[in-house]
């Protein structure tokens, strides 16, 4: 795995997209095919299966290591990682040999079948024959989430160098179910026409963040407005005579979904559809947090159906009696959607996501503040004229958000991060004033600059009024406006009020705490917004 | 111990026998101070007492001071208490505090590190009853591979870069890490710039008669090109500022125990992360106490939590002691 690891060295050693693609693209020149599955399989989120748990590992590792299994677990908050606390850990190896990538995985595979102790054995074994960026490596493909600044577009870009295959030809042949064990390098790879799979998505075409106004974009008849649901962005596909849904990060998620089963009932096979799943009251989509309990379930219970049933508004149609209508014009390709949507039933599991009318600006600008009243985050602006891309491209389509909503809060509780910010006060519990007390009602990680979070992390260290464990409750003195998306009433938290996606927007040097919000602003939002 | 020899005040350490304060972080009237660091010596105090070693550089970041020198061993009486300075490894000149009271024995450890580093007075341990240690790297991950390996990593990274014509920024704490980092590269790769901030502080130490290579600051008119394939010494602040920009192109890297971790070597996002510390690793926070063979442990600064009760489980009998110290600590680990 030496050359793995010098792979993963010189990616980790760059903050260069290029350097790292490069890397890449040179990797999957040299290694060998099954190399090149597994590191293909690793970077789009395919990672073997788990054969020991990682409270399995972390005993092993503080055993071989001769430390308590409290002192590993108090370490890995502030390495961030359990794989690198695993490796920083562990001793030297005693011995090491060079055997490929895919050498390792058919270990791991293999543990699967063994009983316990001889699981055990064997990892204790490895450890001791990696060196330690293998060892780290190897700790990864236990623990999965494989993420080491390679996304799966940089990986399609750095196999089309190495291949001279076209980009999106490789991002189709690279979605869908296979696994490193029912595809082979060629038949997924270099087969001209990759076995046809019924369930396979095409590439989400992607947004842009539009700020400032619509205006350079020109003549609004050339463009078409929808309201940007805050739901999950989901591609349905009818294909096979069976239906399958997935969700925006290419993960299969039908059976989270089984409300869509029900379309196979409305519409023909060969049709994909792109829209928002959003859980539905009936007339208008109902808050996220309502969908957040649907998200991570792989099974719903009915309860949850009867309480959070979705829908998907449909906004784009990719596919039509089995033909790719990626190429036409968003204007033919909407007409042909409404066209296949009139008449469905009212209790169909879709139906279209309107389109805004608009003749200038200045009106879609006035629609657009009614955005959050109709549970949306703001509107979408996307040029008539647009084929149907794949990835994040600039120009065509705008996502064009609301302002967040913000309140002015105290700092009363600071921790130091983890990972990328171990030594730095980053994670912050805010309170508003309530008469005398203060009443936290949110946490906030991110906003600040690393110059700011260096300030705080001074500040904090020297007005330490209280520690409990790794928290310290710190002399109240300092305002930050806290931005979020969305407020709910949540019976789970003291403040008795949730945010959706909660930020430091600014340090406010120039407020004391009596200037900050109390709990009524804050009631007084969430009767407006909730 | 009925009578302390030291308490902790709001003022920082201090000695009821003698009056003083050891690196208080607010104005007392006699300071003894470990060494020249930000955190450590603090401006405001009415007098200071230092080694002979560490007073040049005191006085040149702290200006008009009332302040004595004292050599390493050497004894002196402060009210009811008796004095000496050893060596602590940390950087040129570092020290730590032995105090004696009574026959009680306590030592300030300062901030050190075991392993010499060819530079700095190499670390002395010294026996005591209490022992009041840093512990900045006090947890099991922290591990450091010797001095020579890194200073080969460096070289061959600095090497590789002057090959294809690429200058080399390495961001290193001003006082002690660029010094020691310029004993370890080899000049004949290439030519050595440094950052002003640097450069001050190699002059102070070269007319100590400390040995550094010779190296060229870099003034407002410095051009990178006229440099081609240099290696450039600076603060960690002057990488990607405007400062850095005449160096196009150049690969940079941070040298710091805390590179260690990959979560901070890719928020620094440099290219390269050494690590390479002036602070002890968990080995050498171990040895450090165990050579001391003190009764009574204060962990202060560092992990403090964790590490005390690492000791307290191994037969240790320690406690934490909140302190200030710790200012731009990230960069001079």
């Amino acid at each position: 795995m030496k050359d793995f690891a010098t792979l993963f060295t010189r990616i980790d050693q760059t903050t260069k997209t290029t350097v790292k693609t490069r890397a890449l693209a040179d990797f999957f020149k040299t290694a060998n095919d099954t190399d090149k599955l597994w590191t293909i399989a690793l970077f789009s989120g395919r990672r073997p299966k788990r054969a020991v748990t990682t409270t399995q590992l972390r005993e092993w590792a503080a055993e071989r290591a001769g430390l308590p299994l409290w002192l590993l677990e108090e370490s890995y908050p502030i390495v961030g990682d359990l794989a690198e606390t695993l490796a920083l850990m562990l001793p030297p190896a005693e011995k090491s040999e060079d055997r490929p990538l895919t050498y390792w995985i058919s270990e791991l595979l293999t543990l699967q079948a063994l009983p316990l102790e001889d699981r055990r054995a064997r990892i204790l074994d490895a450890w001791d024959r990696l060196e330690a960026t293998e060892r780290f490596l190897f700790n990864k493909l236990i623990t999965g989430g494989f993420r080491i600044g390679i996304s799966q577009k940089l990986m399609t870009r750095a196999l089309a160098q190495a291949t001279g295959q076209d980009e999106a030809t490789l991002a189709l042949k690279l979605m869908g179910a296979w696994t490193p064990e029912t595809a082979s390098f060629a038949s997924l790879i270099e087969a001209d026409d990759p076995q046809a799979d019924d369930s396979r998505p095409y590439p989400f075409y992607l947004a842009y963040q539009m700020d400032g106004g619509p205006d350079p974009l020109g003549d609004p008849a050339d463009w078409q407005a929808e309201w940007k649901w805050d739901g999950i962005r989901g591609q349905l596909i009818l294909r096979g005579g069976g239906h399958h849904l997935w969700s925006r990060g290419e993960e299969l998620i039908t059976d989270r979904f089984p409300e869509l089963a029900r379309a196979t009932d409305f519409l023909p096979q060969g049709t994909v559809i792109d829209g928002e799943i959003v859980t539905w009251d009936g007339t208008q989509p109902m808050p996220f947090a309502t969908l957040q309990p649907r998200i991570g379930r792989k099974s719903v219970p009915k309860k949850l159906l009867r309480e959070a049933p979705v829908l998907m508004l449909a906004y784009d149609l990719l596919e039509q009696d089995g033909r790719d209508l990626r190429e036409a014009p968003l204007a033919d390709r909407r007409a042909a959607l409404d066209a296949l949507l009139a008449g469905l039933p009212p209790d169909a599991p879709l139906r279209p996501s309107p389109l805004i009318a608009f003749d200038d600006w200045q009106t879609l600008t006035e629609t657009r503040g009614e955005a959050r009243d109709r549970h949306a985050e703001g509107v979408m602006l996307k040029r008539r004229a647009s084929p149907y891309l794949a990835g994040r491209k600039k120009g065509d389509w705008w996502k064009w958000k609301l302002d967040p909503l913000t309140v002015d809060a105290v700092m009363i509780y600071a921790q130091q991060g983890h990972g990328r910010r171990a030594n730095l006060f980053t994670d912050f519990t805010f309170a508003v004033r309530d008469g005398n007390d203060l009443v936290p009602f949110t946490k906030a990680y991110s906003g600040l600059t690393d110059a700011e979070f260096a300030e705080i992390t001074r500040w904090v260290r020297k007005n330490t009024l209280q520690r409990f464990g790794p928290v310290r409750q710190v002399r109240p003195e300092h305002v930050f406006e806290i931005a979020f998306e969305g407020i709910q009433a949540s019976p789970r938290h003291k403040s008795g009020i949730a945010l959706r996606f909660p930020r430091m927007a600014r340090w406010r040097h120039d407020k004391s705490v009596d200037e900050a919000n109390t709990l009524d602003d804050l009631r007084a939002l969430l009767a407006a917004h909730g | 111990m009925a009578n302390p020899v030291l308490t902790f005040t709001q003022q920082g350490i201090f000695c009821p026998a003698g009056d003083f304060h050891i690196d208080p972080w607010r104005p007392v009237g006699r300071a003894l101070i470990t060494h020249g660091h930000a955190d450590h010596a603090r401006p405001g105090h009415g007098a200071y007492l230092a080694t002979h070693a560490a007073l040049p550089v005191i006085r040149h970041r702290l200006g008009d001071i009332r302040a004595e020198g004292i050599a390493y061993g050497e004894r002196r009486r402060i009210g009811d208490a008796v004095v000496s300075f050893h060596p602590a490894g940390h950087l040129p000149g570092s020290a730590q505090v032995r105090v004696e009271v009574g026959g009680q024995v306590w030592v300030v450890s300062g901030d050190y590190k075991l392993e010499s580093d060819g530079l700095s007075e190499p670390f002395e341990p010294v026996r005591c009853h209490a022992f009041i240690t840093e512990c900045t790297f006090g947890l099991p991950v922290f591990r450091w591979a010797p001095q020579a390996e890194v200073a080969a990593e460096i070289n061959a990274w600095w090497a590789a870069n002057a090959a294809e014509g690429r200058t080399s920024i390495l961001g290193a704490y001003s006082l002690g890490k660029a010094q020691r980092l310029l004993s370890l590269v080899d000049p004949g790769i290439g030519s050595i710039l440094t950052h002003g901030a640097v450069e001050n502080t190699n002059a102070v130490l070269r007319a100590q008669g400390y040995a550094l290579p010779d190296t060229v600051a870099v003034t407002p008119d410095t051009k990178g090109k006229d440099f081609p394939g240099a290696l450039v010494i600076a603060p960690p602040a002057a990488l990607g500022s405007a400062w850095a920009r005449r160096f196009a192109g150049a690969s940079t890297g941070f040298a710091s125990g805390w590179m260690r971790l990959r979560g901070v070597r890719r928020r620094r996002a440099a290219d390269r992360g050494f690590v390479i510390s002036d602070h002890a690793d968990w080995d050498g926070l171990h040895q450090a106490i165990r050579q001391t063979e003190a009764e009574k442990v204060f962990v202060t600064h560092g992990y403090t939590d964790i590490f005390s009760r690492w000791l307290n489980a191994n037969d240790c009998s320690a406690q934490v002691v909140p302190t200030e110290f710790g200012t731009d600590e990230e960069d001079a680990a």
